[in-house]
């Protein structure tokens, strides 16, 4: 019986018109597609994308050349060079460089600073022309902090209440 | 107009000016096509899109309505390689062959009443003959490539082309038996009446093995073992790369159209009205020139092509060859004798 009742529901093609049904139905769905230069998903504050040092809000910079964030670093992407500095003699970075190519962005960095010098902000969207261009020295990576301080300081904001 | 262009070309000495009105008319037909074939792959792809729940090419122009002419474009411009050790002779004339016949069929196609390029008596049986051609093309493109898979690709289809012929031609025969003949335009008269009176109800399992059968023939899922991208990358045109290429994709595109519309005007009636001999309706859509739903009804097939590539997994080639030669065979073969003995009888009111 069962085999008969088989040989029919395929002769008469019966899951096969279920399948179209299916996918008949998706037909009319409601389109989910994000249209991507034109519109833009919302990002997470916690969302890790390209690095950027950070100042005090008196203009000196924050890194105090701990090399935790070297130490931490799981893909070993940074490279730092300390020695005091001219002047005050204060210990300070005089190289401080991030690999992008390594990076995996976790975060770690981030995470390990103890003065909140290195972060992740949230722009995903650059590029590199040239060779040698990937690896972020710290007068790059102090310009983006410069530029974007109001972003970074708003995004530690809003994640300050969940750490 | 069309008078005034024949005025005068009757001015025109007598041979040339037949041969400049038979090119014209062919032009009529052909530049048509070609430019259907442009927009059914823009079509695929919004249809297949929308079912996975995407949109489709949406950035060339408005809403993407210019895709098909940039990917026209870029094929164009594209080199075309021929591999080393091919035999470049065959390589180039491969595609070719593919794609006359699939052009040449539409001779015998009637769009209207009368609106056909030659209305010749076998028409059936010329449909039948230069859609075979066309595995040649597929054969010559496998061997000439000199390649594994287009090898692999160009036997698969060869099988599947052929096996699915005779059912094709099974289902025909079942046609001609209904209609009394192979004129494409009197089996569409033999439909006049109303939609009951068409042929896909006495008809109905040729039908639907018809469209089928069209749908293995032209090597569309699920039945694209012979492009099987999974397995052998992309079957007899591996090697094939831009015009050459493109043209085996039109030949595929023209190929599905002829097929839609075939069935459309052997089991829906072609361009009959599927509103006639309903009271009030029938003489509302009395002015609807017939051409409108021949297309409308071959359109409806062109979705299904679409809608069956989004929803179904490919065939194994053992399930493809069992059901091409150990189903619809047989289904054919004795509904063929159920046609006959209906035609004997002269049940109404399609063989009174």
């Amino acid at each position: 019986m069962n085999k008969v009742v088989r040989y029919f529901k395929s002769l008469l093609l019966w899951e096969l018109i279920q399948g179209l049904r299916l996918t008949g139905k998706y037909l009319f769905a409601k389109k989910i597609t994000v249209q991507y230069p034109d519109e833009k998903t919302p990002l997470s504050p916690r969302f890790r994308g390209l690095h950027a040092l950070r100042r005090y809000p008196n203009g000196e910079e924050r890194c105090i050349a701990c090399k935790l964030c070297e130490a931490v670093c799981p893909a070993l992407a940074i490279t730092i060079e300390a020695g005091p500095r001219e002047g005050d003699g204060t210990r300070r970075t005089t190289r401080y460089e991030i690999d992008l190519f390594k990076c995996i962005f976790c975060g770690f960095c981030e995470e390990s600073c103890p003065v909140d010098s290195i972060v992740e902000t949230d722009i995903f969207e650059y590029h590199f022309e040239r060779r040698g261009e990937q690896i972020m020295d710290k007068q790059k990576l102090l310009a983006i902090g410069d530029k974007y301080e109001d972003r970074i300081a708003r995004n530690r904001q809003l994640d300050a209440k969940y750490r | 107009m069309l008078d005034g262009i024949q005025e005068l070309l009757r001015g025109l000495p007598e041979p040339l000016g037949y041969v400049v009105w038979t090119v014209a008319k062919i032009l009529a037909i052909v530049l048509p096509i070609m430019i259907a074939v442009a927009y059914l792959t823009f079509a695929e792809r919004k249809v297949i899109g929308y079912i996975q729940v995407r949109v489709g090419p949406n950035r060339v122009g408005p809403r993407g309505w210019l895709q098909p002419i940039a990917d026209g474009v870029k094929l164009l411009f594209k080199e075309t390689i021929v591999p080393t050790n091919a035999n470049k002779f065959l390589f180039i004339i491969a595609p070719v062959l593919t794609f006359a016949p699939s052009i040449a069929a539409w001779a015998v196609v009637p769009f209207d009443d009368g609106l056909v390029l030659s209305n010749i008596d076998a028409g059936l049986l010329y449909i039948l003959a230069i859609t075979s051609v066309g595995v040649y093309g597929v054969i010559i493109a496998g061997w000439a490539s000199n390649s594994k898979y287009a090898l692999l690709g160009a036997l698969r289809s060869a099988a599947q082309i052929i096996s699915y012929e005779i059912a094709m031609g099974f289902a025909l025969v079942g046609v001609i038996l209904a209609a009394g003949s192979l004129n494409l335009t009197t089996i569409v008269e033999g439909q006049q009446g109303s939609i009951f009176h068409w042929y896909w109800l006495p008809l109905l399992p040729l039908f639907l093995i018809y469209f089928i059968s069209g749908v293995a023939e032209t090597n569309r899922a699920p039945f694209d073992v012979a492009e099987g991208e999974s397995e052998i990358v992309a079957g007899f045109h591996v090697e094939y790369s831009a015009m050459t290429f493109s043209v085996f994709f039109l030949a595929e595109y023209a190929n599905m159209i002829l097929i839609s519309i075939l069935t459309a005007i052997m089991f829906l009636g072609g361009w009959l009205s599927p509103f006639e001999g309903i009271p009030v309706l029938g003489e509302l859509f009395e002015p609807v020139p017939g051409i409108v739903w021949l297309l409308l009804k071959a359109g409806f097939f062109l979705f299904l092509y679409l809608w069956f590539r989004a929803t179904f997994p490919r065939y194994r080639y053992d399930q493809i060859m069992r059901l091409g030669w150990k189903v619809f065979i047989p289904i054919t073969i004795v509904w063929l004798l159920v046609v006959g003995a209906a035609v004997v009888a002269g049940i109404g009111p399609w063989f009174d």
